[in-house]
């Protein structure tokens, strides 16, 4: 069960929270884009141990949805890389 | 009978004052007051305590604590509870206790037999042997016999609780180090929480007969208690144990017997720092038969002298390969025993203690090894091989074994901590910490008492500094010390004749030397293999003392080092946990709440059965009167709503209310169809796709005013859509003006519909004009009804006349009430979700659930219509354009007709092709006996179905096959008249 600081109340149990996946690039426009890159963009999930960057609601507490960087191998909550 | 007759007339931390009466396997016996079941058994001279899990070997008390691998018990009656130590059972007044897989008793056990097949029960037996055709078939019966205790009988009355607790310093094992640590942290005024697993605090000091600061280590324990206790910044914990260590210094602990009414307690610590003081476990040694009654451990045996003022046996023998032992003899010598030997596997003993030991009377056998141990239903002799002499047999009812220290790394381990293998003590002790946390103490590795308290005090203050409080060392007191001890000579097992004896490195689940050697020779070579083969590690004590002697047998055989061959995962629990401790208030409905619409109490009183409808919400399935049967009253109700007229209390339907000036661009968004166009005043049916182009939710959407739109959505699903527009406004479009506030509880809602609607509105009393001309299909007013400010909805999900009246929630009731009344004349009926689902079927209406299960498009269920050609983009758009442009046969819906018209099919059904038991080309989604048809209908989903309209089909039943027609997904008014009537 994990600690999650949530940018708006600060850390607070996972229970409060409901992960929203690996964040991504903001929905493209799907006119713009092949069959394939889409397909790719719906279906493609970074999914690496190591820093990876999630988005979480604070359903059960601010409701705001935020990203969060988080090492998948440890649980460690990381600073944005180019704060690191 | 002599009663009590091995308790020490002094000494001891026990209350000879309160007697306590106990039974044990039909046996009425005695104890004292501070005993343990284990403790009082052995005052008692009750050897024979348990049977062993597989071969039924008598088996007797080993350990002192959690770590005690021979013995569980059965606890009865008001106590009713298996599996658990004996020797962490505290004895009160009234006790009845047996041992567990034993019958009758475990000194007449009729399961004994096992061990005379012995040979034929290896490692994996059961796997070789059980595998045709099928291993479940056997699996009761080989429960049965092998087994352990028998669950609780009835659900527990008693109040367990679950709680989030924190702290700045979690301090773990109130011993020594963790004592030290408490009180370090405790002066800083960090908020400290000390744990310990036992009754009373102490640690190792409880049982060895340590001087500190000049008097009894107990003397100390006792004022430092008193101290911490005196802290109003320290919360102390007793018969409390730590059990699991998660994620960002979440700690799991079980307190199992808290102060009031609650009767296990389990708290959710998150702590900043934690301080693992959490002792040693004694390694036993492995040798032929180390598993009689009267193999004890050497420290054990300590703390039954030395706390318990119990003398386990009248004549020992000290079996060890270090120095800790030696002490078990001196104690068991002041407490009357007669101590044969110290056998001491190393060739050059320690000096002084050997000085010491031997001035005392006692022979030290250095370089000599106990090979087996002999004896029937109790220990009667060990055999030695003295360094190249000849075997030597000594009489003897108590063998001390030690075969040095395992750190308890449990929980450190669980947090990921690092674990690396000291050649010095032959252990695995902690590295790296993976998380905010340190150990102190003999869990670190560390032996003298000394070293043990500075470690503590500093583990103490750095945990208080890290935690942001000014934390500083404590003064420790000074202890009277045997100086450095002699290096232990690691023994992982005693090379033995080969003979009849079982040398047993896993005592609890009766894994032998050999069951190793025959996992190594049918290829299970790595350690976790090991395990899953053998069981060796898998009981109930998880192998607290066994496991690394099994990784030191292992390293042996292939000439590794212990490091190389590593250890098994550990896991929480650290202890056995019973469930009710971790699901706390959990399972009844006070956790979480049923959701009742202001009108439940008059369904309630109308005799309604009641649903859960989704999201936790309570919905009438049906109101049966006297003496009818379900259908009868289903049909009664679906038949009033298609002839006369019907009300459903439709509350719980997810309502959100959107608003903002880029309210349009959201529906654009999320909804399949246009919304640009929608007047005032009117609604539309809306379908939302994922963006992958399947089915999220269908619903209609009102607009309210200017940028105001009223949203429905499925009851089960409101939940899901919250987030789903939370997530586009907040994450894709945070530039957009628009709020989404749930107003589903804001509403009541009653839904009068049928042919007579429009007369029960009337009779009601409303000031809206109700004709059809002027309030068609579609669309909303706002006005009175009963005398209640409304708003009017005409949407129907019945496919009849329908008025959805919506009124504040506080005059649903009110509402309700008005409406039955004015109905009464026109036999108005209320209607459950039974009914409604029968009508739903009959008009080929969707229902989350059934036709949308989250791998149909909108093209699957005939909803083309329902997407828009106009708008460039909406969320599933392309996804959907993609799946149509590739082609290939889709499941699409289709009406079902079975060939025999009574034939209800049951919903999930598979088709397939003529019947076969083969791949399915579709399912029955939903069936019912249909009033307008007076037969039964069905809907499904079948691989091309619209070009297999008139086809006949089979459908697969449990235990027979059923033919039915495909047709056109509605049964009833295709042209839609009845409902915009």
């Amino acid at each position: 069960m994990l600690l999650i600081p949530c940018p708006w109340c600060g850390a607070r149990d996972e229970k409060e929270f409901e992960n929203g996946g690996p964040a991504r690039v903001p929905r493209p426009d799907p006119t713009a884009m092949t069959d394939e890159a889409w397909v790719d963009y719906l279906l493609i999930r970074p999914s690496h141990p190591g820093a990876l960057r999630e988005r979480w609601w604070h359903v059960h507490g601010c409701g705001q949805w935020f990203e969060l960087w988080r090492d998948t191998v440890t649980h460690d909550f990381l600073d944005a890389p180019d704060e690191r | 009978m002599n009663a009590e007759r091995r308790r020490l007339p002094a000494g001891g931390r026990i209350d000879r004052g309160r007697r306590l009466r106990f039974s044990f396997d039909g046996r009425e016996l005695t104890g004292c007051g501070g005993d343990t079941l284990a403790s009082a058994l052995l005052a008692n001279g009750v050897t024979l305590t348990g049977r062993s899990f597989k071969y039924h070997r008598p088996r007797g008390i080993q350990g002192a604590g959690f770590e005690e691998p021979a013995t569980l018990v059965q606890l009865e009656g008001a106590d009713d509870a298996t599996n658990l130590p004996v020797t962490r059972v505290a004895l009160h007044d009234g006790l009845v206790a047996r041992s567990v897989n034993c019958w009758p008793s475990a000194s007449f056990d009729l399961g004994g037999v096992a061990q005379r097949f012995s040979a034929l029960l290896p490692a994996g037996f059961y796997y070789k042997t059980f595998m045709w055709p099928n291993w479940h078939w056997y699996e009761p019966f080989i429960r049965r016999a092998a087994g352990l205790g028998r669950a609780p009988r009835d659900a527990r009355k008693l109040r367990y609780e679950t709680r989030f607790d924190h702290c700045d310093v979690l301090v773990v094992g109130a011993g020594p180090a963790g004592l030290m640590a408490a009180l370090a942290a405790g002066a800083s005024g960090a908020r400290v929480l000390l744990v310990d697993d036992d009754h009373s605090p102490g640690g190792r000091l409880l049982g060895d007969n340590a001087i500190i600061d000049g008097a009894p280590a107990a003397t100390w324990v006792d004022g430092a208690v008193a101290r911490l206790d005196a802290m109003d910044n320290v919360l102390r914990l007793a018969d409390a144990t730590a059990w699991a260590y998660h994620e960002h210094n979440l700690v799991l602990v079980t307190e199992r017997s808290p102060e009031g009414p609650v009767f296990q307690r389990t708290r959710r610590v998150r702590a900043r720092r934690v301080v693992l003081a959490t002792g040693a476990i004694e390694r036993p040694l492995v040798f032929d038969n180390n598993d009689l009654p009267g193999v004890m451990l050497a420290s054990a045996v300590r703390v039954y002298v030395n706390r318990y003022a119990v003398r386990p046996g009248d004549r020992a023998v000290v079996f060890t390969n270090n120095d800790s032992a030696y002490a078990t003899a001196l104690d068991l010598l002041t407490a009357g025993a007669d101590v044969a030997a110290v056998v001491d596997v190393r060739s050059a003993a320690p000096g002084a203690l050997t000085e010491r030991v031997r001035r005392a009377g006692i022979d030290v056998l250095a370089g000599a090894q106990v090979t087996t141990a002999h004896g029937g239903r109790r220990l009667a002799g060990v055999l030695l091989s003295p360094p190249g002499g000849v075997s030597q047999r000594i009489d003897c009812d108590l063998l001390c074994v030690s075969g040095g220290w395992n750190p308890a790394v449990h929980l450190f381990s669980q947090a990921r901590g690092e674990l690396r293998f000291d050649a010095v003590s032959s252990a695995f002790v902690p590295g790296d910490s993976a998380q905010a946390n340190a150990c102190a103490g003999s869990s670190n590795g560390t032996s003298g008492l000394a070293d043990c308290l500075h470690e503590g005090s500093e583990a103490g203050m750095r945990a208080a500094r890290d935690a942001g409080f000014d934390g500083s060392v404590l003064e420790v007191p000074p202890v009277k010390d045997d100086g450095p001890a002699a290096p232990l000579e690691p023994c992982w097992h005693v090379e033995t004749p080969a003979g009849n004896g079982k040398a047993f490195v896993d005592i609890q689940n009766d894994v032998t030397l050999q069951d190793l050697e025959l996992a190594r020779r049918e290829g299970y070579g790595a350690v976790e293999h090991v395990k899953r083969y053998t069981t060796a590690g898998m009981g109930v004590d998880q192998g607290k003392t066994g496991n690394v002697n099994v990784i030191g047998a292992l390293a042996q055989r292939a000439g590794e080092s212990l490091e190389t061959v590593g250890t098994t995962t550990f896991r929480p629990p650290y202890v056995p946990v019973e469930f009710g401790a971790i699901a706390g208030q959990r399972p009844g409905p006070e956790y979480l709440p049923y959701r009742h619409t202001p009108m439940t109490g008059w369904h309630k009183a109308h005799g309604a059965v009641m649903y859960e409808a989704g999201a936790r919400w309570r919905r009438p399935g049906y109101y049966p009167q006297p003496g009818e049967t379900f259908q009868q009253a289903v049909n009664r109700e679906s038949e009033a709503v298609r002839e006369a007229v019907g009300m459903y209390d439709g509350s719980p339907l997810g309502k959100f209310e959107i608003k903002g000036r880029d309210a349009v661009a959201l529906l654009e968004l999320v909804y399949t169809n246009n919304w640009h166009n929608l007047a005032v005043g009117t609604g539309r049916y809306g379908l939302m796709l994922t963006d992958t182009g399947l089915i999220l939710d269908d619903g209609v959407t009102f607009r309210l005013g200017g940028h105001r739109y009223l949203m429905s959505t499925s009851t089960a699903n409101a939940g899901e859509i919250y987030r789903h527009l939370e997530q586009i406004l907040q994450v894709e479009r945070p530039g957009w003006q628009v709020l989404v506030t749930p107003v589903t509880a804001q509403w009541a809602n009653a839904t009068v519909c049928g042919p007579l609607a429009r007369d029960v509105l009337t009779a009601t009393g409303t000031d809206i004009d109700l004709d059809a001309a002027d309030f068609p299909f579609m669309h909303m007013r706002e006005g009175q009804v009963a005398g209640l400010p409304a708003r009017v909805y005409r949407v129907s999900f019945t496919g009849e006349l329908s008025f959805e009246v919506n009124v504040p929630a506080r005059h649903g009731l009110a509402l309700w009430e008005a409406l039955m009344a004015a109905g009464e004349p026109f036999g108005i009926t209320p209607v459950g979700s039974e009914a409604s689902h029968v009508l739903r079927v009959e008009k080929g209406f969707l229902s989350l659930g059934h036709e949308v299960d989250g791998t149909a498009d909108p093209c699957d269920l005939g909803l083309g219509w329902v997407m828009s050609r106009r708008k460039p983009d909406f969320i599933g758009k392309r996804a959907v354009d993609i799946r149509r442009n590739r082609g290939g046969p889709r499941r699409e819906l289709v009406g079902l007709l079975p060939e025999n018209h009574a034939e209800l099919m049951i919903e999930g059904a598979p088709i397939t092709p003529g019947g076969r038991k083969c791949a399915s080309e579709g399912f029955v989604s939903a069936c019912v006996w249909s009033v307008v048809r007076r037969r039964t209908v069905a809907l499904g989903l079948l691989r091309n179905g619209r070009a297999r309209i008139g086809e006949w089909v089979h459908v697969r039943m449990l235990d027979r096959v059923v033919r039915a027609q495909v047709t056109q997904p509605v049964f009833h008014d295709p042209e839609g008249r009845w409902l915009r009537g």
